[in-house]
């Protein structure tokens, strides 16, 4: 079946730590190959891996809903990158990225395997993630202000006679 | 029978040279990259990624570039890259009821959760040329002001609440594909978007134009447009579970229109649906005009005009099998036209044999000789 009941089916990888991953996995979509190397870099690269699905470029159909809320229809295409890598430890990274960028899909697969090691997360969080979840961050809300500063603030001019 | 003619690969080879030549035209002009164009031709580069239906800001710049601007020469280009690749699945429906806003406008309701923002618009611009962008200008930074938190809430949502417009379709089944398999008709709404979200924007320019000027006529209010960042998700077999990809551009309009009722429903507003790459405003508008148009059957309204023929709009919407027709006109014919002129040759012999024998028969200039020359 169609990816539409998707998040059930993420009921059965019984994890606690999965929306924590996923928020990681987020990040590093959308960053770029440079930010996340240089993250990387400060992590150790004392870890043995092997590219478990080499970085591979292909297509996912974007769906919307009909009328914005009802039943999926495909909008087009988007290219997507998808690495996979495997830690000598046994771990398994997945990157999936919008774009076509291989390298940034095997890195995030890195970071991904990497997370999974607990002795790893914290290092992972706190020199990947969080420094390029704030860059995000601000990036974000400084298009909202620029958005905001946009409103439409109405006033009515009232016409003629007002009785009082 | 198709007869081979070989010949004129020299001529080809030359006229490509040629066409790289001047596509990169007076060398002392600095060429243009393609983050140049990504950044300051933007919406061409939405309307080539929506027609496309190829979202890849950079692949759809390239195709700018390569075409010169060519826009469906571009779109073109776009649709040939991605039949070269593997399609991995289809995302999570993306859902723009938590679009991350850049512009959102109603013109029904002045007073929205959220507000109305213009954003980058064109809208109350006076449409002068603007000749301080003939040098190089320096552009100030754009003003901010305080973020509020109060979410966007659509229109349509609002309406609902009330019992006073449709809701939306519930999910029926599996999700059509036009790229998988050749639309039939009549199309279920799901392959009409797809179609109309990949459709020629002048084509439906110009339908949607004719409805409001009477042909399918279904009083429109632009309910809501909104233009931002919606997050993409996928299942990934391999993982196991939904991974987030990143986010994407997207246009959405919701078309609010007459009501209709029936015996068992009360009356209420009908709704069309736009959506479409990047910020493309018009396409969006468009599509949901001629969306709306083409469920005229589905609301028991009279159906005679050209928006409301749903073979004669999905059967001309697309402007790569449309262009790939009409030009494939000026590729030799040179067989199938000797066979015509060897047909006409043969009627006009016919017809001055009999002319010999009729009174009538004395002009000798007529339209198919004109025809032929």
């Amino acid at each position: 079946m169609s990816v539409t009941n998707s998040h059930n089916r993420d009921a059965n990888v019984a994890d606690a730590t999965l929306p924590q991953r996923r928020a990681a996995m987020a990040v590093l979509a959308k960053a770029t190959a440079a930010d996340i190397a240089r993250g990387l870099s400060h992590v150790g690269s004392d870890v043995a891996f092997t590219d478990a699905r080499p970085a591979e470029i292909g297509l996912v159909m974007l769906r919307g809903r009909i009328g914005g809320g009802g039943a999926p229809f495909n909008i087009g295409e988007t290219t997507v990158t998808r690495a996979a890598v495997r830690l000598a430890s046994g771990e398994t990274g997945f990157g999936y990225v919008l774009g076509r960028d291989r390298e940034k899909a095997r890195l995030a697969a890195l970071c991904d395997a990497l997370w999974q090691i607990d002795a790893k997360r914290q290092p992972v969080e706190d020199h990947i993630i969080a420094p390029l979840r704030q860059q995000q961050r601000e990036r974000r809300a400084l298009a909202r202000a620029q958005t905001a500063a946009t409103r439409v603030d109405f006033f009515t001019l009232v016409r003629g006679e007002d009785e009082r | 029978m198709y007869v081979t003619v070989k010949g004129g690969e020299r001529a080809i080879d030359n006229a490509h040279a040629l066409l790289a030549d001047k596509r990169r035209g007076d060398r002392d002009v600095a060429e243009l990259s393609l983050a140049q164009i990504d950044n300051q031709l933007a919406l061409g580069v939405d309307r080539v990624m929506s027609e496309g239906s190829l979202y890849d800001r950079e692949l759809a710049a390239l195709a700018l570039k390569q075409a010169r601007g060519d826009m469906v020469e571009a779109i073109f280009l776009l649709r040939a890259y991605r039949t070269t690749l593997p399609r991995f699945g289809a995302s999570a429906p993306v859902e723009t009821g938590a679009m991350d806003i850049r512009r959102r406008i109603s013109a029904t309701f002045k007073d929205l959760p959220g507000g109305q923002v213009l954003g980058p618009t064109f809208d109350y611009t006076h449409r002068l040329l603007d000749h301080t962008l003939t040098e190089q200008s320096d552009v100030p930074a754009a003003a901010t002001a305080p973020t509020d938190e109060t979410a966007f809430r659509s229109v349509a949502d609002l309406l609902a609440g009330s019992g006073l417009i449709e809701g939306d379709a519930e999910p029926a089944g599996e999700v059509g594909d036009l790229t998988r398999e050749p639309l039939s008709f009549p199309a279920g709404r799901d392959l009409r978007l797809q179609n109309l979200a990949r459709g020629d924007e002048g084509f439906l320019l110009a339908l949607a134009y004719s409805t409001q000027r009477g042909f399918g006529r279904n009083h429109p209010f632009a309910g809501e447009i909104r233009y931002g960042e919606v997050e993409v998700e996928f299942f990934a077999e391999d993982a196991g579970f939904t991974v987030p990809l990143g986010t994407v551009a997207i246009t959405e309009c919701q078309m609010v229109n007459q009501f209709t009722g029936t015996a068992t429903q009360a009356p209420r507003f009908t709704r069309g649906y736009g959506i479409a790459f990047g910020q493309s405003e018009r396409k969006s508008m468009a599509m949901a005009l001629v969306d709306r148009a083409l469920r005229a059957r589905e609301l028991g309204e009279e159906a005679g005009s050209p928006a409301q023929d749903e073979e004669f709009v999905l059967s001309h919407s697309d402007n790569v099998q449309a262009t790939g027709f009409v030009e494939h006109l000026k590729l030799p014919h040179y067989v199938d036209f000797q066979a015509e002129l060897g047909l006409l040759r043969q009627l006009q012999a016919e017809f001055f044999e009999r002319g010999t024998e009729t009174p009538e028969g004395s002009s000798k200039e007529t339209p198919m000789q004109d025809a032929a020359e």
